[in-house]
Protein backbone atom coordinates (compact mmCIF):
# COMPACT_ATOMS: atom_id res chain seq x y z
CA UNK A 1 0.00 0.00 0.00
CA UNK A 2 1.55 3.70 -0.88
CA UNK A 3 1.89 5.77 2.35
CA UNK A 4 1.25 9.68 1.83
CA UNK A 5 4.71 11.43 1.75
CA UNK A 6 3.45 13.32 5.17
CA UNK A 7 2.62 9.97 6.71
CA UNK A 8 6.25 8.73 5.28
CA UNK A 9 7.70 12.45 6.78
CA UNK A 10 6.05 11.25 10.12
CA UNK A 11 7.37 7.83 10.26
CA UNK A 12 10.52 8.76 8.75
CA UNK A 13 11.18 11.65 11.22
CA UNK A 14 8.92 11.58 14.47
CA UNK A 15 8.40 13.90 16.47
CA UNK A 16 8.29 13.86 20.39
CA UNK A 17 8.79 10.36 20.79
CA UNK A 18 10.09 9.31 24.36
CA UNK A 19 8.20 8.79 27.87
CA UNK A 20 7.37 11.60 30.28
CA UNK A 21 7.38 10.60 33.90
CA UNK A 22 3.76 9.06 34.75
CA UNK A 23 4.13 9.80 38.23
CA UNK A 24 4.14 13.31 37.48
CA UNK A 25 1.60 15.16 38.57
CA UNK A 26 1.80 17.34 35.72
CA UNK A 27 1.65 14.18 33.26
CA UNK A 28 -1.58 12.41 31.92
CA UNK A 29 -0.79 8.96 30.45
CA UNK A 30 -3.13 7.44 27.83
CA UNK A 31 -2.30 3.68 26.23
CA UNK A 32 -4.96 2.24 23.70
CA UNK A 33 -4.51 -0.82 21.59
CA UNK A 34 -6.10 -1.59 18.40
CA UNK A 35 -7.07 -5.56 18.47
CA UNK A 36 -7.37 -5.39 14.71
CA UNK A 37 -4.10 -4.64 13.99
CA UNK A 38 -2.38 -5.12 17.13
CA UNK A 39 -0.98 -1.97 17.50
CA UNK A 40 -0.20 -0.40 20.69
CA UNK A 41 -0.06 3.34 21.66
CA UNK A 42 1.28 5.55 24.87
CA UNK A 43 0.54 9.18 24.63
CA UNK A 44 1.98 11.44 27.23
CA UNK A 45 0.85 15.35 28.14
CA UNK A 46 2.76 17.55 30.71
CA UNK A 47 0.50 20.25 31.39
CA UNK A 48 1.39 23.39 32.88
CA UNK A 49 -0.55 25.17 35.87
CA UNK A 50 -2.54 27.13 33.88
CA UNK A 51 -3.85 24.50 31.55
CA UNK A 52 -1.64 24.45 28.59
CA UNK A 53 0.28 21.56 27.44
CA UNK A 54 3.43 22.08 27.23
CA UNK A 55 5.18 18.55 25.94
CA UNK A 56 3.53 15.68 24.48
CA UNK A 57 5.27 12.46 23.97
CA UNK A 58 4.53 9.17 22.48
CA UNK A 59 5.77 5.64 21.78
CA UNK A 60 4.18 3.48 19.16
CA UNK A 61 4.30 0.19 18.37
CA UNK A 62 2.18 -0.47 14.74
CA UNK A 63 2.19 0.47 11.43
CA UNK A 64 3.14 3.68 9.53
CA UNK A 65 -0.10 5.27 9.84
CA UNK A 66 -0.41 4.71 13.81
CA UNK A 67 2.98 5.99 14.21
CA UNK A 68 2.26 9.19 12.03
CA UNK A 69 -1.25 8.93 13.06
CA UNK A 70 0.57 9.34 17.24
CA UNK A 71 3.28 11.91 16.07
CA UNK A 72 0.86 14.30 14.62
CA UNK A 73 -1.80 14.32 17.49
CA UNK A 74 1.28 15.13 19.85
CA UNK A 75 2.71 17.86 17.44
CA UNK A 76 -0.75 19.50 17.24
CA UNK A 77 -1.68 19.24 21.05
CA UNK A 78 1.65 20.87 22.35
CA UNK A 79 0.31 24.52 23.50
CA UNK A 80 -3.32 23.91 23.39
CA UNK A 81 -5.32 23.66 26.83
CA UNK A 82 -7.02 20.83 27.67
CA UNK A 83 -10.40 21.55 26.05
CA UNK A 84 -8.88 22.13 22.92
CA UNK A 85 -6.40 18.93 22.61
CA UNK A 86 -9.91 16.94 23.99
CA UNK A 87 -11.71 18.34 20.33
CA UNK A 88 -9.08 16.97 18.00
CA UNK A 89 -10.76 14.68 15.59
CA UNK A 90 -9.69 11.53 14.42
CA UNK A 91 -11.04 13.10 10.82
CA UNK A 92 -8.96 15.56 11.29
CA UNK A 93 -6.12 13.57 11.79
CA UNK A 94 -6.96 11.08 9.10
CA UNK A 95 -7.30 13.69 6.45
CA UNK A 96 -4.01 16.06 7.21
CA UNK A 97 -2.23 12.68 6.61
CA UNK A 98 -4.89 11.56 3.95
CA UNK A 99 -4.76 7.83 5.43
CA UNK A 100 -6.54 5.35 2.84
CA UNK A 101 -9.87 3.95 4.62
CA UNK A 102 -7.87 0.69 5.73
CA UNK A 103 -5.69 2.56 8.45
CA UNK A 104 -8.58 5.47 9.66
CA UNK A 105 -8.72 2.89 12.62
CA UNK A 106 -4.98 4.12 13.41
CA UNK A 107 -6.15 7.85 13.27
CA UNK A 108 -9.24 6.45 16.10
CA UNK A 109 -6.42 5.07 17.83
CA UNK A 110 -4.66 8.13 18.00
CA UNK A 111 -8.04 10.09 19.18
CA UNK A 112 -8.65 7.45 21.56
CA UNK A 113 -4.98 8.01 23.26
CA UNK A 114 -5.62 12.23 23.69
CA UNK A 115 -8.61 11.07 24.82
CA UNK A 116 -7.15 8.54 27.93
CA UNK A 117 -4.47 10.88 28.87
CA UNK A 118 -6.54 13.50 29.17
CA UNK A 119 -8.84 11.70 31.55
CA UNK A 120 -5.64 10.30 33.45
CA UNK A 121 -4.81 13.69 33.81
CA UNK A 122 -7.96 15.03 35.23
CA UNK A 123 -8.35 12.21 37.50
CA UNK A 124 -5.18 12.49 39.03
CA UNK A 125 -6.04 16.30 39.72
CA UNK A 126 -9.72 15.62 40.50
CA UNK A 127 -8.30 12.81 43.62
CA UNK A 128 -5.52 15.16 44.73
CA UNK A 129 -8.33 17.93 44.85
CA UNK A 130 -10.66 15.43 47.08
CA UNK B 1 -24.67 -31.51 -10.91
CA UNK B 2 -26.27 -34.18 -8.49
CA UNK B 3 -28.09 -31.77 -6.24
CA UNK B 4 -26.54 -29.28 -3.75
CA UNK B 5 -23.64 -30.94 -2.11
CA UNK B 6 -23.02 -27.81 -0.09
CA UNK B 7 -25.47 -25.67 2.03
CA UNK B 8 -24.09 -22.04 1.94
CA UNK B 9 -27.01 -21.69 5.13
CA UNK B 10 -25.27 -23.90 7.25
CA UNK B 11 -22.81 -22.60 9.30
CA UNK B 12 -19.15 -24.10 9.41
CA UNK B 13 -19.42 -26.27 12.06
CA UNK B 14 -23.02 -27.62 10.92
CA UNK B 15 -20.98 -27.85 7.06
CA UNK B 16 -18.21 -30.25 9.00
CA UNK B 17 -20.49 -31.93 11.45
CA UNK B 18 -18.73 -31.24 13.93
CA UNK B 19 -19.89 -29.85 17.51
CA UNK B 20 -20.45 -26.14 18.12
CA UNK B 21 -17.96 -25.88 20.64
CA UNK B 22 -14.55 -24.05 20.85
CA UNK B 23 -11.95 -27.14 21.26
CA UNK B 24 -12.00 -28.75 17.75
CA UNK B 25 -11.34 -32.25 16.79
CA UNK B 26 -8.92 -31.21 14.20
CA UNK B 27 -8.37 -35.07 13.01
CA UNK B 28 -11.71 -35.15 12.47
CA UNK B 29 -11.91 -31.87 10.66
CA UNK B 30 -9.29 -32.51 8.12
CA UNK B 31 -10.95 -35.88 7.37
CA UNK B 32 -14.07 -34.11 6.99
CA UNK B 33 -12.29 -31.54 4.80
CA UNK B 34 -11.08 -33.92 2.33
CA UNK B 35 -14.59 -35.92 2.21
CA UNK B 36 -16.30 -31.68 1.15
CA UNK B 37 -13.45 -31.10 -0.75
CA UNK B 38 -13.68 -34.26 -3.09
CA UNK B 39 -17.67 -33.25 -3.59
CA UNK B 40 -17.24 -29.39 -4.92
CA UNK B 41 -13.84 -30.09 -6.89
CA UNK B 42 -14.52 -28.17 -9.92
CA UNK B 43 -13.05 -30.81 -11.89
CA UNK B 44 -15.86 -33.01 -10.96
CA UNK B 45 -18.21 -30.59 -12.80
CA UNK B 46 -16.22 -30.21 -16.06
CA UNK B 47 -18.88 -31.24 -18.22
CA UNK B 48 -21.84 -29.65 -16.83
CA UNK B 49 -21.55 -25.97 -18.13
CA UNK B 50 -20.26 -22.42 -16.58
CA UNK B 51 -23.06 -21.98 -14.25
CA UNK B 52 -22.29 -25.31 -12.36
CA UNK B 53 -18.34 -25.07 -12.49
CA UNK B 54 -18.99 -21.42 -10.77
CA UNK B 55 -21.51 -22.80 -8.01
CA UNK B 56 -18.67 -25.63 -7.43
CA UNK B 57 -15.71 -22.52 -7.13
CA UNK B 58 -17.85 -20.95 -4.80
CA UNK B 59 -18.79 -23.87 -2.68
CA UNK B 60 -14.90 -25.07 -2.71
CA UNK B 61 -14.41 -21.28 -1.65
CA UNK B 62 -17.01 -21.71 1.40
CA UNK B 63 -15.15 -25.12 2.63
CA UNK B 64 -11.85 -23.46 2.49
CA UNK B 65 -13.11 -20.55 4.49
CA UNK B 66 -14.64 -22.82 6.85
CA UNK B 67 -11.22 -25.03 7.16
CA UNK B 68 -9.31 -21.17 7.58
CA UNK B 69 -12.05 -20.47 10.40
CA UNK B 70 -12.04 -23.73 12.28
CA UNK B 71 -8.61 -24.50 12.17
CA UNK B 72 -7.55 -21.39 13.97
CA UNK B 73 -8.14 -21.28 17.47
CA UNK B 74 -8.41 -17.31 17.23
CA UNK B 75 -10.54 -17.36 14.23
CA UNK B 76 -12.84 -19.68 15.56
CA UNK B 77 -13.54 -17.91 18.70
CA UNK B 78 -14.38 -14.79 16.78
CA UNK B 79 -16.98 -16.95 14.99
CA UNK B 80 -18.49 -18.10 17.56
CA UNK B 81 -19.20 -15.00 19.01
CA UNK B 82 -20.64 -13.88 15.91
CA UNK B 83 -22.85 -17.05 16.40
CA UNK B 84 -23.74 -16.22 19.07
CA UNK B 85 -24.74 -12.91 18.31
CA UNK B 86 -21.79 -11.11 20.42
CA UNK B 87 -19.27 -10.46 17.53
CA UNK B 88 -15.82 -8.51 18.40
CA UNK B 89 -15.91 -4.98 16.93
CA UNK B 90 -12.44 -4.80 15.75
CA UNK B 91 -12.64 -2.38 13.95
CA UNK B 92 -13.53 0.72 16.14
CA UNK B 93 -12.72 -0.95 19.32
CA UNK B 94 -9.83 0.42 21.40
CA UNK B 95 -8.42 -1.58 24.30
CA UNK B 96 -8.21 0.11 27.40
CA UNK B 97 -7.06 -1.96 30.04
CA UNK B 98 -4.14 -0.41 30.79
CA UNK B 99 -2.44 -3.29 33.07
CA UNK B 100 -2.60 -5.76 29.40
CA UNK B 101 -1.33 -2.68 27.62
CA UNK B 102 1.89 -1.81 29.40
CA UNK B 103 2.61 -5.59 29.17
CA UNK B 104 2.37 -5.26 25.45
CA UNK B 105 4.38 -2.28 25.47
CA UNK B 106 7.24 -4.27 27.43
CA UNK B 107 7.16 -7.06 25.35
CA UNK B 108 7.54 -5.01 22.51
CA UNK B 109 10.10 -2.93 23.62
CA UNK B 110 11.76 -6.28 24.18
CA UNK B 111 10.93 -8.04 20.72
CA UNK B 112 12.45 -4.46 19.37
CA UNK B 113 15.64 -5.39 21.27
CA UNK B 114 16.62 -8.55 20.16
CA UNK B 115 18.48 -8.09 17.74
CA UNK B 116 20.83 -6.07 20.29
CA UNK B 117 20.40 -8.35 22.93
CA UNK B 118 23.94 -10.61 24.29
CA UNK B 119 22.32 -14.09 23.28
CA UNK B 120 19.70 -12.93 20.89
CA UNK B 121 18.24 -16.55 19.98
CA UNK B 122 17.87 -17.07 23.81
CA UNK B 123 15.85 -14.00 24.11
CA UNK B 124 13.91 -15.11 21.63
CA UNK B 125 13.14 -18.10 22.42
CA UNK B 126 12.14 -16.64 26.06
CA UNK B 127 9.42 -13.88 24.59
CA UNK B 128 8.36 -17.02 21.93
CA UNK B 129 7.75 -19.16 24.86
CA UNK B 130 6.13 -16.43 27.10
CA UNK B 131 4.23 -15.20 24.32
CA UNK B 132 2.54 -18.54 23.16
CA UNK B 133 1.94 -19.53 26.97
CA UNK B 134 -0.54 -16.29 27.47
CA UNK B 135 -2.16 -17.62 24.20
CA UNK B 136 -2.93 -20.83 25.51
CA UNK B 137 -3.87 -19.16 28.48
CA UNK B 138 -6.37 -16.79 27.15
CA UNK B 139 -7.66 -19.91 25.06
CA UNK B 140 -8.55 -21.71 28.09
CA UNK B 141 -10.34 -18.63 29.29
CA UNK B 142 -11.96 -18.50 26.23
CA UNK B 143 -13.44 -21.84 26.73
CA UNK B 144 -14.18 -21.58 30.04
CA UNK B 145 -16.42 -18.03 29.46
CA UNK B 146 -17.87 -20.21 26.51
CA UNK B 147 -18.62 -22.92 28.49
CA UNK B 148 -20.89 -20.77 30.96
CA UNK B 149 -22.29 -18.83 27.71
CA UNK B 150 -24.41 -16.64 29.97
CA UNK B 151 -24.52 -12.55 28.75
CA UNK B 152 -21.67 -11.67 30.95
CA UNK B 153 -19.63 -14.74 30.26
CA UNK B 154 -19.93 -13.76 26.40
CA UNK B 155 -18.99 -10.05 27.00
CA UNK B 156 -15.93 -11.49 29.07
CA UNK B 157 -15.13 -14.12 26.25
CA UNK B 158 -15.22 -10.93 23.85
CA UNK B 159 -12.41 -9.06 26.17
CA UNK B 160 -10.43 -12.44 25.97
CA UNK B 161 -10.87 -12.85 22.28
CA UNK B 162 -9.26 -9.23 21.93
CA UNK B 163 -5.93 -10.00 23.99
CA UNK B 164 -5.58 -13.41 22.27
CA UNK B 165 -5.28 -11.30 18.85
CA UNK B 166 -2.50 -8.78 20.51
CA UNK B 167 -0.26 -12.37 21.44
CA UNK B 168 -0.88 -13.59 18.04
CA UNK B 169 -0.22 -10.71 16.21
CA UNK B 170 3.15 -10.69 18.36
CA UNK B 171 3.83 -14.27 17.73
CA UNK B 172 3.59 -13.87 14.45
CA UNK B 173 6.14 -10.68 14.30
CA UNK B 174 8.30 -13.12 16.23
CA UNK B 175 8.17 -16.04 13.73
CA UNK B 176 8.85 -13.67 11.66
CA UNK B 177 12.03 -12.23 13.55
CA UNK B 178 13.22 -15.59 13.69
CA UNK B 179 13.27 -16.61 10.07
CA UNK B 180 15.40 -13.12 9.78
CA UNK B 181 17.86 -13.81 12.48
CA UNK B 182 18.72 -17.48 10.92
CA UNK B 183 18.98 -15.64 7.49
CA UNK B 184 21.70 -13.61 9.25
Amino acid sequence: MAYSEKVIDHYENPRNVGKLDDKSEKVGTGMVGAPACGDVMRLQIQVSDEGVIEDARFKTYGCGSAIASSSLATEWMKGKTLEEAADIKNTDIAEELALPPVKIHCSVLAEDAIKAAIDDYRTKHDESAA
Amino acid sequence: MSGIVVDLTKNFFELFQLPVEFQVNQALLSERYRELQKSVHPDRFAGEGERQQRIAVQYAAYVNEGLETLKSPLKRALYLLELAGHPVDLENNTVMDTVFLMEQMELREAVSEVREHQDPEAELDRLMAQVDQSVTDYQNDFAFLWQKGDEASLKQASAVVQKMQFMVKLSNELEQLESELLDD
